[in-house]
């Protein structure tokens, strides 16, 4: 066991002190901080005005002058004259710009508006909002109609989903829960590729650097083995514990710097807590360590199989098959019915479970289902790992010669 | 030290070993010999723990061969090399550890291995940075840090330029005055003759010959001298008491022949006979080279 240790030790090592871990673990959470920036940014551009802007009204109806309300950034003029006299300065200020209304102003094209630039859909949907409300309360006088009445019967309606669970009814957020499920998802996708497939570089590199031998009458095949895939493991955990704490700090700061309490990062925050952070992340965890044993102890088996990275091709294609696979529907189908049963099989297989059951969780996944799951995870990774050891000790001995599936069938029969 | 009870092993489709029995004493410098595909690695490496035998046992110093053995041997394979892009300080401790050393221990020893064989700005090298020859080397002391009990060596010298060739060789007969015993395969019998002092020799998954060289040799003496003379060219009719096998005509007077003794005669009934007719320059007995008992006995087979 002692010799295990020294192996995942060596591999850790060699790999944490790599350049390229150094540079990915400042990258991520910079991409996701500036991809927050971006979004919390277009998020603050479309729904407020970023300045001051003036709208000269000239209202030929005579229903709404007067009756806009100026908001933060926009002020509204009203103005006798006709729109000639106003457009210089339209023309001279870009941001000024005139509203016309004409008389008959429920026709099409009867509203229109004049300024230098391109108005934004911030402030003709803000002038659209308050002229609807206008004119409706305009009609509703010419009805004859109580528009104190109207007023205090008017509501202002969104929808707040409710999930009603055992322990009581919870906010949920349809929104976030696709958003969080998709991100495990594919964030499980790529990690278990990337693992995988360094476990398998390691491998070829110590079959082609013939160190192997070296290395295998010391220890046992099966040590190595489980050493390598350990270490490789570890350093993802590595990767995936600083990239979480680097992101919170982060946003911490980032939340500051573009504080407005409900838009941007720390809305989006405010949102992921309506789902169960913690449980999340944890299932997380255990299918990513599930699943990359399962996956990364074939990576391991197709690696001692080959003498160069260009031959895993025909190996490599039937184990992503299936996690592809997976992939593509969890992006396009899975969430949109998370309890089909194609969802729940997909859940439960544990070729395909990592990622299928991550689009799932948010949503809330029945008990028994992911007690099934998870014990299949379990089954799954010591059969992966039983097969993949014995295809491994006589691979990675094995030079020069074209590995066929046959040949790998044979492998595993091999006596010790 | 070593001994190896009727080892068989089969791979899928052919033979590698089938019931080679081997004895190697404690001390000695032991020759694998065998033309390539053997069994002679095969062999190897189930000593080594690699692969296990469908039958038959190895024992080491008496014991069953087992895992609290392998920190005992030190293995040189054929298909050899290290981490490339590895430091070799940080590498030789790696695989020293695997071997049971502990780090200081490990560092220690490198130290003195490393100024013993001039290697000691190669520290914080790495492997990619070193020629073929110098990884050679770091591989060979890598092999012997652990001062291993058993050294065992396939196909030591292939690979190394004849000086590192020479380094190594005698760094072998060191360690092996020191106490070790070491077991290496070859095809190439100029070393084993100044080398080894028992050899077997495999040929198609089996053992055709083994011993102390001496004895061997002495099997193979097969009566054949050379003599020179010089003087008149000595014609043989037939009446001498010995076959001629070929006569050569050196420098002026000067004559080489080959003879081989006949049934119960010896060298001093040659010399009778041939003291009178001429003046003999030399005599000596051709005893044949393990090379050419390797081709005979290979050949043999075939």
């Amino acid at each position: 066991m002692n010799k295990v240790l020294l192996i995942i030790q060596r591999e850790y090592i060699t790999r944490v002190r790599k350049k390229a871990f150094i540079i990915m673990i400042f990258v991520v959470p910079a991409l996701i901080i500036a991809m927050g920036a971006v979004i919390a940014l277009i998020a603050k551009n479309s729904g407020e005005l970023s300045n001051q802007q003036i709208v000269e009204v000239v209202d030929e109806s005579g229903v709404f002058a007067g009756k806009f309300h100026d908001i933060k950034n926009l002020k509204f003029l009203n103005v006798g004259q006709s729109l000639t006299a106003v457009k210089p300065e339209v023309k001279k200020d870009e941001n000024t710009s005139a509203l016309l209304i004409s008389k008959d102003y429920t026709k099409n094209g009867a509203v229109q508006i004049y300024s230098k630039k391109k108005p934004g859909f911030a402030l003709t949907g803000e002038i659209e909002k308050q002229m609807n409300d206008i004119a409706i309360s305009d009609n509703m006088i010419k009805h004859h109609i109580d528009t104190a009445i109207v007023r205090s019967i008017k509501s202002n309606i969104s929808i707040s989903p409710i999930e009603v669970t055992d322990t009581g009814d919870k906010e949920a957020n349809v929104g976030a829960a696709v958003g969080v499920g998709i991100a495990c998802a594919v964030l499980i996708y790529l990690a278990l590729f990337i693992y995988g497939a360094q476990v398998m570089r390691g491998v070829i590199e110590e079959k082609t650097s013939r160190i192997i031998e070296v290395i295998i009458s010391s220890v046992k095949p099966f040590q190595l083995m489980l050493g390598k895939i350990i270490g490789v493991g570890l350093v993802g955990l590595t990767q995936f514990a600083a990239w979480i704490v680097l992101s919170v700090i982060a946003t911490k700061i980032a939340g500051g710097a573009f504080s407005s309490p409900q838009g941007g990062i720390m809305g989006a925050l405010a949102v992921l807590q309506t789902i169960h952070f913690g449980f999340v992340l944890i299932c997380f965890l255990f299918y990513f360590l599930t699943g990359y044993l399962l996956y990364s102890a074939l990576f391991a088996a197709v690696g001692s199989a080959v003498d160069s990275e260009t031959e895993t091709q025909q190996f490599m294609f039937p184990i992503t098959l299936p996690l592809l696979f997976t992939y593509i529907l969890s992006v396009s189908v899975l969430f949109q019915a998370p309890d089909s049963p194609l969802a729940v099989w997909l859940s439960i297989i544990p070729f395909t479970a990592p990622v299928a059951m991550m689009v799932r969780l948010p949503f809330g996944v029945p008990g028994w289902q992911l007690a099934i799951s998870m014990s299949l995870m379990v089954i799954g990774f010591l059969f992966t790992t039983y097969v993949a050891a014995k295809i491994y000790r006589v691979g990675i001995l094995m030079y020069g010669k074209k590995a066929s599936y046959k040949e790998l069938a044979k492998w595993f029969f091999y006596k010790e | 030290m070593l001994s190896i009870r009727n080892i068989v092993k089969q791979y899928a489709g052919h033979t590698a070993l089938s019931g080679v029995s081997l004895e190697v004493e404690s001390g000695q410098i032991f020759g694998l010999l065998g033309p390539n595909g053997a069994g002679k690695t095969s062999l190897i490496r189930i000593v080594n723990q690699i692969t296990a035998p469908d039958s038959g046992e190895v024992f080491f110093n008496g014991e069953k061969l087992n895992q609290s053995h392998i920190e005992r041997i030190g293995y040189l394979p054929e298909e050899r090399g290290l981490y490339k892009k590895m430091e070799i300080g940080e590498q030789m401790i790696y695989l020293a550890r695997l071997k049971g050393l502990s780090r200081d221990e490990a560092i220690k020893r490198l130290k003195i291995w490393f100024q013993k064989l001039g290697m000691e700005t190669w520290w914080k090298m790495k492997i990619e940075e070193l020629s073929k020859g110098m990884q050679q080397k770091a591989q060979f002391v890598a092999t012997v840090l652990h001062e291993p009990d058993l050294i065992i060596l396939d196909e030591p010298f292939s690979g190394f330029d004849p000086v590192n060739a020479e380094i190594i060789k005698d760094e072998i007969l060191e360690l092996n005055r020191k106490g070790a015993t070491i077991l290496f395969s070859t095809h190439r019998m100029e070393s084993v003759e100044e080398l080894c002092d028992a050899i077997a020799l495999l040929d198609k998954s089996k053992k055709i010959l083994s011993g102390k060289i001496r004895d061997i040799k002495n099997t193979y003496r097969n009566n054949i001298y050379i003599i020179e003379y010089t003087g008149e060219k000595i014609n043989f009719n037939g009446a001498q008491p010995f076959e001629l096998i070929d006569e050569k005509a050196g420098h002026e007077n000067d004559y080489t022949i080959r003879i081989k003794l006949k049934a119960g005669s010896d060298s001093n009934e040659v010399l009778q006979y041939l003291i009178p007719k001429t003046h003999i320059t030399r005599l000596q007995e051709v005893i044949p080279s393990m090379n050419e008992i390797f081709i005979e006995q290979v050949n043999k087979i075939a």
